[in-house]
């Protein structure tokens, strides 16, 4: 009688969760186990069959200069996106957490990158960086600078994309921290004032580690988002020049659909799965020691 | 002796369900047509008007027209419909997407379903030039339906400024060189305007294609297995490419944005862009100066690549349905037709009967510019497009680009795209 209950019990729990494990499988799971199996074999046409190819696509990869050349390059617009957005993203919630005249408003105008879409932003600040007639180089030109052609030279354009995210992405970001900030109890403001503490000691002794766990949130997403967000490609640079602004996910996309090689497509997205795992599980078994959580 | 006799009425309703049917399929053929628009403007309205033309004059044939993107939306959509078992007879696609297509067995042959000696001299009734895309291995894949070609627009009013004669736009690339040392206009260091802008991000082999064959160089083979980057005559040509900027400083140095060339050329802050006649419509409303449009300079003749879309059929098609469809095309092809979509896009008029027309007559001596890309044509070269044409394209595209940003010499840059291209083309030859 037990067990038979208790076996009802099971089937009434599998019932429950079939329809979000469908939905799972079919839209997570199944491609990523297809994108798997797909880098090992060729990518395939009517008149030449895909067939088993081993590791043959990664080994293409390694040898591909353009592969390294994304790799690197999306080395640089993590290290250059993440540390500053979340830097100023800090700086502006606790601006805006104090008391200030028209706070609603800065708060608002803060946010408004983000509601944009990302191709709307990219179609403004193309324009921002055209020479000569762009933003950047008609207040340049009040000062004396020279016109400078800021997208189409290698050795700015990752720069000039990298500044794009960051006024992107810092807003989000600040709504996490604000609604960490207002959480906070104000005596310990009050207490650290008692003592006599500086506006800086109580930032970096109370208030930044009782942040720590918004924090490691807010740098995961900024990791992931500095591994996907490529849509601003699309319309500034379109990678190049010479692939100087193109990232992986890019690089993906292109494969998939420009050169229809959707088996080194799937190669490529399997080591960008893999970094991406690697980078989240370290960052939660080394910064999860270091958090405080209440 | 009843078993015989129902299985004979058996026989005869079945015959008749099927005599039924093929009446009835003859009655109503519903075709699928993927269509792109690539430039600016009401394109689709005027796509839709034409369709809804053709289906008063045959009621038998339905159409559906969906807009699908830019080209390389409309190629992914069409092949992704294809495959899902969704039916579409027929697309306009990029004209060079053709080696992709026929890789991919997804299009057929006109000429394996033209029928008439009528149907095979409509044929040959478009500008040679403009059937260079859609023909490979002695047969037609590909009918020209929105097609243009790289043409200078250039600032009459700054010609004027720099006592240049404004009718008088250079001709050849020491011309371009010459005049356009004059057309520069500097206060102290800063240049207030540059003599010419050739756009290098978006479309760079493109633009290369026109600087190539002015040089009497084509970029690849007619079997689309070849390509001639590295041969002396492309090399100097990127060479010069790269001068305008770096030696003569008539162009910016660096790449040069194909998004907002426009505006900078209507701002003034150019004197001479080469862009396609796409842009003519829109540059004919904002400007707002005197400009000028002309072919584009030779070195060693003239020369620009076409460009735009081609009508091509599908593989998966019943009879019936690629007689409707090209119905539909050669409908959409007829002169006055085509004259009509010509004026309303700025599209070059893909056969010459249809300059032959009134309407097109009168629109060209109202609005002489419109004439240009046409007499061009016949100095154009197909576009760059050979099999793995995606990837073909990029190599040489980087190579420009490293070129023009300084990084890399014009002989290494595309010898080693040449070198890279030759070993993805070998399976072809």
């Amino acid at each position: 009688m037990r067990r038979s209950s208790s076996l009802r019990n099971q089937v009434y729990g599998w019932l429950l969760l079939t329809p979000a494990a469908i939905l799972l499988i079919a839209f997570t799971h199944y491609p990523a186990v297809a994108t798997l199996a797909k880098s090992f074999y060729s990518t395939g046409t009517v008149t030449r069959p895909s067939k088993f190819v081993g590791l043959d696509n990664y080994r293409f990869m390694l040898e591909d200069q353009v592969f390294w050349k994304v790799l690197e390059n999306n080395i640089w617009y993590a290290a250059g996106t993440i540390p500053v957005s979340i830097a100023i993203a800090l700086l502006m919630a606790v601006w805006v957490n104090g008391k200030l005249p028209l706070r609603g408003l800065i708060r608002m105008s803060y946010f408004t990158p983000t509601i944009l879409p990302m191709i709307a932003v990219a179609n403004i600040w193309l324009f921002f960086f055209t020479p000569q007639i762009g933003l950047l180089d008609q207040v340049g030109a009040l000062f004396g600078f020279p016109s400078h052609n800021w997208l189409g030279d290698t050795d700015t354009v990752l720069a000039c994309i990298i500044v794009i995210t960051i006024w992107k992405e810092a807003g989000f970001f600040m709504i996490f921290y604000l609604a960490a900030l207002q959480t906070l109890p104000p005596e310990l403001e009050e207490a650290a004032k008692l003592e006599g503490a500086s506006r800086w000691a109580f930032f970096r002794r109370v208030t930044f580690p009782l942040l720590m766990p918004t924090t490691l949130f807010v740098l995961i997403n900024a990791v992931i988002n500095s591994f996907k967000l490529v849509d601003h490609l699309f319309i500034l640079t379109k990678g190049g020049p010479d692939n100087a602004s193109s990232l992986l996910l890019y690089y993906i996309y292109e494969n998939a659909f420009s050169f229809f090689d959707q088996n080194y497509a799937s190669t490529l997205t399997v080591v960008l799965l893999l970094a991406l795992a690697i980078i989240a599980i370290g960052q939660f078994v080394i910064l999860d020691k270091r958090i405080h959580y209440r | 002796m009843f078993g015989r006799i129902r299985r004979y009425l058996a026989g005869v309703t079945l015959g008749l369900t099927l005599a039924f049917s093929t009446v009835q399929s003859a009655l109503a053929v519903e075709l699928t047509m993927y269509y792109p628009v690539a430039v600016g403007g009401p394109l689709t309205k005027i796509v839709d008007g034409l369709v809804d033309d053709f289906m008063k004059a045959n009621p038998d044939i339905k159409v559906k027209a969906i807009y699908a993107g830019n080209y390389n939306d409309a190629r992914i959509k069409a092949l992704a419909a294809l495959n899902s078992g969704q039916p579409a007879q027929l697309s306009v696609m990029f004209s060079i997407d053709i080696y992709e297509l026929i890789e991919q067995d997804a299009i057929v042959a006109f000429d394996d379903i033209v029928e008439t000696p009528e149907d095979k001299a409509w044929l040959d009734s478009f500008y040679p030039a403009l059937m260079g895309n859609g023909r490979t291995g002695g047969k037609t894949w590909g009918i020209p339906f929105q097609r243009s070609t790289i043409v200078m627009y250039y600032n009459k009013d700054a010609f004027r400024d720099a006592g240049l004669d404004p009718e008088k736009a250079p001709a050849t690339w020491d011309e371009l060189v010459s005049m356009g040392k004059k057309l520069v206009k500097k206060s102290g260091d800063n240049v207030d305007r540059w003599a010419v802008m050739i756009p290098s991000t978006g479309y760079p082999y493109w633009m290369f294609g026109a600087l190539a064959m002015q040089n009497d160089q084509v970029l690849m083979n007619g079997d689309g297995n070849e390509t001639y980057f590295d041969a002396p005559a492309t090399v100097e040509a990127l060479q010069f490419w790269r001068d305008l900027g770096a030696k003569h400083k008539v162009m910016p140095d660096g790449t040069i944005e194909w998004g907002t060339l426009r505006k900078n050329f209507l701002e003034g802050k150019t004197a001479i862009m080469w862009h396609s006649t796409g842009n003519l419509t829109a540059v004919k409303k904002n400007a707002k100066f005197d400009f000028g449009v002309a072919m584009l300079p030779a070195n060693k003749r003239r020369g620009t690549p076409t460009g735009g879309g081609n009508f091509y059929i599908f593989k998966k098609t019943t009879p019936e349905e690629r007689k409707a469809a090209m119905k539909l095309i050669r409908f959409l092809t007829e002169p006055k037709r085509t004259a009509e979509w010509s004026i309303k896009t700025g599209y070059i008029g893909t056969r010459p009967d249809a300059y032959e027309t009134e309407a097109l007559k009168k629109y060209v001596v109202e609005f002489p510019p419109a004439a240009v890309a046409r007499d061009q044509l016949e100095f154009a070269t197909p576009e760059l497009s050979t099999y793995q044409t995606g990837r073909v394209r990029k190599l040489l595209d980087d190579a420009i680009q490293a070129t023009l940003t300084g990084a890399k010499p014009a002989k290494d840059s595309l010898g080693s795209a040449q070198s890279q291209a030759s070993r993805l083309l070998k399976r072809y030859q």
